[in-house]
């Protein structure tokens, strides 16, 4: 493995749990712990704890932090955020495309926390400064903050035995600071699997208490570690899409289908006017979902045909563990991407037959309730 | 962590992690009991149509893992007489039982003197072993 690898705080828990290590977007990561698929099912069915703490916590605060944000993203901070609400958007160039896709926390009135992807987190921390007109604090809060998730039906239950404040009333897409076993932690109820869950923030120090206090409850309740293959699988099947597979900045929000994280309505933002133009000329490729109708699997840029002609390419696909069938996404010009649209999936040499499912591939009941 | 793993006496092997039975001049192929271990859940495997000749160290098929797809290559040189097809439906008997009915293919070989070009069990370990600890 490359010696310029980063490794999080976590990183000799991982190799204590025999954790396989690759490389993810510059860090040496858990692929997985046990079996990708039993830990993908175990999320599913109980629950799974996941490091994250290659993800980076950018904070903005100050007068200005609002005015920036508001310029920065494309959703509606100002209109959405309050105190211990967690608001999803794009962050995009002034093309429309998108930069990053990120988290933001309002800790504060001027005070919020953007949580980004972990390739990420050099670009979008100088792309913030350069447009930092407003005079904001920026700081780059990532090499301090541990990021653990706790994901699957039984995690509010474990989480409310070990925590101080009651955790079962947080809602969906809110957040509380509270402890954790005496650990301080922002407890937000949200996550990348599909299914109910927590992400827990705290200051690098506590990061291993945090752990093996969460790992013994896990495990006790039948769940287990979750390495970056899983969570690959399970945010497929959720539909949720991966920053640099299916969104980057030549995809904009409109065609990316996170049309519901764009406020036009909001006053500027970087890319607004690029997006107001693109929604008049008309959106040409949406991402769509795709099932493979025979047992192949279908994976990121494999040629996508329909009567012959390439018209695609794949941007995630892999097998679905809770569906038994491969599953993928990839971009088709408007009309080619109907649901229930046949496409073929060329692999290696041979073209596969596939049909174009609604999105999400698999969905929890429990998630919003 | 190898060392719970079985290679058969009687078979040879390639460093790529297929091993090759030998009955007369047919050779029946699949993938070690290392390789297994190491793709886990087996997924899909792409094989030959029969009849097809291929050639020894060369590309017959893929195996693909939750993760990614390898590529397999032929112990030896010859015909595809026959292809497993169990695997189409069931891909899971290449990490079940990867030396008996998660086997691939049968070869009839060209050269059986090419099967010199392969390893032992003995040696295929050793270069298991030597593999691990350079990583």
């Amino acid at each position: 493995m490359s010696e310029d690898l980063k490794r999080t705080t976590l990183y000799h828990t991982h190799t204590q749990l025999g954790a396989k290590l690759i490389e993810f977007g510059g860090w040496e990561m858990p692929v997985q712990y046990s079996n990708i698929i039993e830990e993908h099912l175990t999320v599913r069915s109980k629950m799974g704890m996941f490091d994250l703490s290659h993800m980076g916590e950018i904070e903005i605060s100050g007068k200005g932090a609002l005015k920036l944000l508001q310029r920065l993203i494309t959703n509606d901070a100002a209109g959405k955020l309050v105190d211990g609400r967690v608001l999803y958007s794009p962050m995009c160039n002034l093309a429309g495309g998108i930069i990053d896709d990120l988290l933001v926390y309002r800790l504060a009135e001027d005070r919020y926390m953007l949580v980004v992807n972990a390739s990420n987190i050099r670009q979008d921390f100088e792309w913030i400064c350069a447009n930092n007109n407003e005079n904001a604090e920026v700081e780059d809060h990532s090499n301090r903050t541990v990021l653990i998730a706790l994901q699957g039906q039984s995690s509010v239950q474990t989480l409310q035995m070990l925590s101080d404040i009651d955790v079962t009333t947080i809602k969906y897409y809110w957040f509380q600071e509270g402890h954790i076993q005496g650990i301080p932690v922002i407890i937000s109820r949200t996550g990348y699997t599909g299914e109910v869950g927590f992400e827990l923030y705290t200051g690098s120090c506590y990061g291993a208490t945090l752990w093996d206090s969460l790992y013994k409850s896990v495990i006790a309740e039948e769940g287990l570690p979750v390495g970056l293959g899983a969570r690959d699988t399970l945010r497929l099947e959720a539909g949720l899409p991966l920053h640099g597979n299916d969104i980057d900045q030549t995809t904009t929000p409109f065609e990316s289908r996170l049309n519901w994280a764009v406020s036009l309505k909001k006053g500027d933002f970087i890319g607004r006017e690029a997006l107001i133009e693109q929604k008049k000329q008309g959106i040409v490729n949406r991402l769509i979902g795709f099932r493979m109708l025979d047992r192949s699997i279908a994976r990121s840029h494999y040629p996508i045909y329909q009567d012959g002609e390439c018209i695609s390419e794949v941007t995630s696909g892999g097998l679905s563990p809770t569906l038994g069938v491969s599953i993928g996404l990839a971009y088709l010009p408007s009309g080619k991407g109907k649901v229930g649209s046949k496409i073929e999936i060329q692999i290696r040499q041979k073209l596969h037959p596939a049909e174009v499912v609604p999105i999400p591939f698999y969905r929890s009941q429990e998630l919003t309730a | 962590m190898g060392d719970e793993l079985n290679y058969p006496e009687d078979l040879r092997y390639n460093e790529s992690h297929e091993w090759a039975r030998c009955e007369d001049h047919t050779v029946t192929v699949g993938i070690s009991d290392h390789a297994q271990a190491e793709l886990q859940n087996v997924v899909y495997v792409e094989l030959p149509e029969v009849g097809v000749n291929t050639k020894q160290k060369e590309e017959f098929g893929v195996i693909e893992s939750v993760k990614a797809a390898y590529e397999l290559y032929a112990p030896v040189s010859g015909e595809i007489i026959e292809i497993n097809q169990e695997l189409e439906h069931a891909p899971e008997l290449v990490n079940e039982d990867p030396y008996n009915q998660g086997w691939m293919v049968k070869i009839r070989m060209d050269d059986p003197s090419e099967l010199s070009n392969l390893l032992s069990a003995e040696d295929y370990h050793a270069n298991i072993n030597s593999e691990e600890m350079s990583e």
